[in-house]
């Protein structure tokens, strides 16, 4: 368990102890079915040879199969019962219902081999896309259409910045292949997948900063897909927000990788 | 040869004719295990260059140079899809089958040999399809033995995604191809082609194993072989199924074609690729239970439970392949459902588990190497198993999905547990090809050394998946550097996996060896039940397939199939009421 990474997000305690006690079960029952398998290769080296004259072989008693198939069998049913119903609430909370009202929105676009970031600005609507605009090199790698309206304050980043303390509703999407989202320090991963927005809810609590990974096989580049969530606090957040909004598409994003569109193809 | 009817009968069919070109199953069997010789040397040999430049990233290959990030993807493609197509499924599927199955249910000739024949040259082409792979323009396919679409359904995604990618699909169309055919041939045998006296209460549980998974080969390489034709059709006749509108590669916009969805080739793939796992691994449960049977001289436990167990989880098998796709995006009540169905599984798994482990502890264990082989199936199935309620649950695979953790997981269930049962099943029938026995003392070093190096390699790499390590990684480096506490575990795993590796030669050697200078097997060498042992080519089907152990009337400790009980008797073996499960 110590091999997690540390925990950020609020929904991470309950996954940490939901864990916890699957992996401990699963790891006791592992030990003893295996001390079983080495008990059953010593005691039979113990056994006298069966005896030269042949006896009848006794059928297992019906108490016997009780307590060696039966009941344990019941015991593991239960066990994987509970198992699910346990963790069926975490998943719950955080999968089966719609955000919060106040939820921070955020646009996660992943491309070959890049995560970016974009925050609707103080309009809170992201602005349109269109596929034919979108030009990497020349800072607009998401295809923002600078004739709509909505899209002027739209902020386009390389980071993702949350303010700790409030729930986030990211909408994952990508641009050419699946991608994997994951932020190993939140407990959380969703496929980005092209042609589908996808959804993810959670609370960030704990200031940090911690790595987000592509985990679905995107190319050549997929190893280095990687990308910082920085959790920072409220009044942090909003001094970040407003030293950028409005000017998403005037200025370049200086913090792009180079490498992220341009060097793919040898 | 029709032309000269006095000669066909005779042996003096030339070898190629007798062994080759020929529609006997058991020369068949021969050819299907050298495909899989031939594909899990080459499959280990690439797990061997992930090892290391997963470890020593900067040292070259001889012959070769540094491997690029391209090249390590498609290294681990193509040992995904060399080891779970014909290795997994060929030897266990195609081989073993064309082996013993239609001697086990007491006839010497499969329903439609010609069709078995003609699956087995299709899936050779398909293997030398998969290998073309390696030496078209750009190489072998980099999008894993997945190969979710717009990643493999657009050549500009990637090296390798071009020709390497369409030497994929067509190895897998024509895999689909034989996978039916073969299967069929199968079905129809057990059903049709049983000899007198063999009910279907009187089938060895590897015959119960094959017919389930034959069931589940032809329902899931069906939907397999529909997903890799409309593939085809995405790559070259302009179709959409796959691919959705507004699609960018490299930033350039994709014009024209329909809006599709990848999901549904996740659908498609993993409704094929979930009963695959049963495929690769049922065949296996049937023989452990068999061999159990066999090294410990007492009957099954609870035989009918166990046929019943095996349908189960053929059955459910087919409704759980959501479970792949709890992080898709899919609908999350969905992933609640799919959670559900996989937990049920799990139950006639166990229960399988349980009456192996309760059988263990019924008689002497004769630990010949086959047994130990067994021992090991079991000991993998466990541990590779118990990971499996921790993965059904939506909530936690939020975080394990595509980490090391499910490598570890699927590694040990289906690859270990797979492959020690393959060894089990190739020790055990090995007297039947050459009327050796392979040698024993080589036979326990393999198995005590690849226990010990299944185990180093597999179980460290639970705690890279808890530590968030994800598959596919060239490398641990990038931009985020958390993983650098995990390199001496992965150091630890490469190692492991060369001693794993490195006792396989034991084995090679020994299968080489003793088919000329093993010990002579003579009629029945495990004093065996089922009829694969026996010395009557149409044998009549008089009993149980398990009867080990005193019996009534009886002088030895077990009562073949072909063999009557003694007269007094004869009605029925066991006095009423006294009948072992």
């Amino acid at each position: 368990m110590n091999w997690l990474p540390p925990n950020g997000a609020l929904h991470g305690i309950g996954f940490d102890d939901l864990l916890r006690w699957n992996l401990d079960t699963i790891f006791w029952l592992f030990v003893a079915s295996q001390i079983l398998i080495v008990l059953a290769l010593l005691l039979s080296g113990l056994r006298r040879r069966p005896a030269p004259v042949p006896g009848p072989v006794r059928a297992r008693s019906f108490v016997a199969f009780l307590f060696t198939s039966l009941l344990p069998l019941l015991a593991i049913t239960g066990l994987y019962i509970a198992m699910v119903v346990t963790s069926h609430h975490l998943w719950a909370v955080s999968r089966e219902q719609a955000s919060a009202r106040h939820a921070v929105q955020v646009e996660v676009t992943g491309v070959q081999f890049a995560w970016y970031f974009r925050y609707p600005g103080r309009d809170g609507i992201y602005g349109r896309l269109v596929p034919d605009l979108i030009n990497a090199p020349a800072g607009n790698p998401l295809g923002l259409d600078p004739t709509d309206p909505h899209s002027r304050d739209d902020i386009v980043s390389p980071v993702l910045v949350l303010p700790a303390g409030r729930p986030v509703d990211l909408r994952l999407r990508a641009q050419d292949v699946i991608h994997g989202f994951f932020i190993p320090g939140m407990r959380l991963k969703q496929d980005a997948i092209p042609g589908m927005i996808g959804h993810l809810q959670f609370t960030p609590e704990v200031p940090g900063v911690y790595p987000i990974l592509c985990t679905q096989v995107c190319g050549l580049g997929h190893a280095r897909m990687q990308a910082r969530l920085r959790v920072v606090t409220p009044s942090e957040f909003q001094q970040w927000l407003a030293a950028r909004e409005g000017f998403a598409l005037s200025t370049p994003i200086a913090e792009v990788p180079a490498q992220s569109a341009m060097e793919e193809r040898p | 040869m029709n032309a000269e009817p006095a000669h066909s009968a005779a042996p003096s069919h030339g070898f190629l004719r007798r062994r080759v070109f020929t529609t006997e199953h058991r020369a068949l069997a021969v050819l299907y295990l050298l495909i899989g010789l031939a594909a899990v040397i080459v499959g280990t040999l690439l797990s061997l260059v992930i090892r290391i430049h997963r470890v020593w990233p900067t040292v070259p290959f001889p012959l070769y140079g540094i491997l690029r990030p391209e090249d390590y993807l498609a290294v681990v493609t193509m040992h995904g899809t060399l080891m779970v197509f014909f290795v997994l499924t060929v030897v266990p599927q195609s081989a073993f089958p064309n082996l013993v199955l239609a001697e086990q249910i007491g006839t010497r000739r499969m329903a439609f040999p010609r069709l078995n024949a003609t699956a087995f040259w299709i899936t050779l082409a398909s293997f030398l399809a998969l290998l073309a792979a390696f030496f078209v323009p750009q190489g072998a396919p980099i999008s894993g033995w997945t190969s979710y679409p717009p990643f493999s359904a657009i050549a500009a995604t990637g090296p390798g995604q071009g020709a390497g990618m369409d030497c994929w699909l067509a190895s897998i169309a024509l895999f689909c191809i034989a996978a039916v055919a073969s299967s069929a041939n199968f079905l129809a045998t057990i059903v049709a082609r049983r000899g007198p006296g063999m009910t279907f209460g009187r089938l060895p549980l590897t015959v119960w194993s094959w017919l389930t998974s034959s069931a589940l080969t032809v329902i899931a390489f069906s939907a397999l072989f529909g997903a890799a034709l409309m593939l085809f059709a995405d790559r070259h006749f302009g179709t959409s199924f796959f691919i959705p509108a507004g699609e960018v590669i490299n930033g350039i916009a994709r014009s024209g074609g329909a809006s599709g969805s990848p999901m549904l080739w996740l659908h498609l793939f993993w409704f094929f690729g979930h009963p695959e796992v049963y495929i690769s691994i049922l065949p296996g449960m049937g023989l452990a239970s068999a061999l159990l049977a066999n090294f410990t001289r007492r009957p099954v436990l609870g035989y009918r439970f166990m046929v019943i167990a095996t349908l189960m989880i053929g059955f459910l098998g087919l409704g759980v392949w959501g479970h792949h796709m709890f992080v898709s995006g899919m609908n999350p009540y969905a992933g609640t459902a799919f959670g559900l169905t996989t937990i049920a599984i799990a139950v006639p798994s166990s229960a399988e588990v349980l009456t192996w482990l309760a059988m263990l502890f019924r008689g002497r264990l004769r630990l010949s190497t086959p047994m130990l082989f067994t021992l090991g199936f079991i000991s993998f199935f466990i541990s590779g198993g118990l990971t499996g309620p921790i993965l059904a649950q939506p909530a936690l695979d939020a975080y394990l999905h595509n980490t090391f953790f499910v490598v570890a997981h699927f590694h040990l269930v289906m690859a270990m547990a797979g492959v020690f049962s393959l060894f089990a099943g190739i020790y055990y029938w090995y007297p039947l090809l050459t009327g050796r026995l392979m040698n024993e003392m080589l036979g326990k070093a393999h198995f005590w050394i690849s226990l010990i190096g299944a185990y180093g390699t597999f179980f460290p790499m639970h705690l890279a998946g808890l530590a968030g390590e994800p598959r596919h990684y060239a490398q641990l480096a990038g931009p985020v550097e958390s993983f650098p506490s995990l390199i001496p575990v992965e150091r630890g795993i490469t190692f492991a996996a060369l001693t794993l590796a490195a006792a396989q030669l034991i084995f090679l050697f020994n299968v080489f060896r003793s088919a000329r200078h093993g010990d002579r097997a003579g009629e029945n060498p495990w004093r065996a039940t089922t009829h694969e042992w026996s010395p009557d080519l149409h044998p009549i089907t008089r009993g149980e397939p398990y009867v080990y152990g005193p019996y009534p009337g009886g002088t030895k400790d077990f009562l073949p199939q072909w063999e009557l009980a003694a007269p007094a008797t004869s009605a029925q073996p066991y006095p009423s009421g006294a009948k072992p499960e």
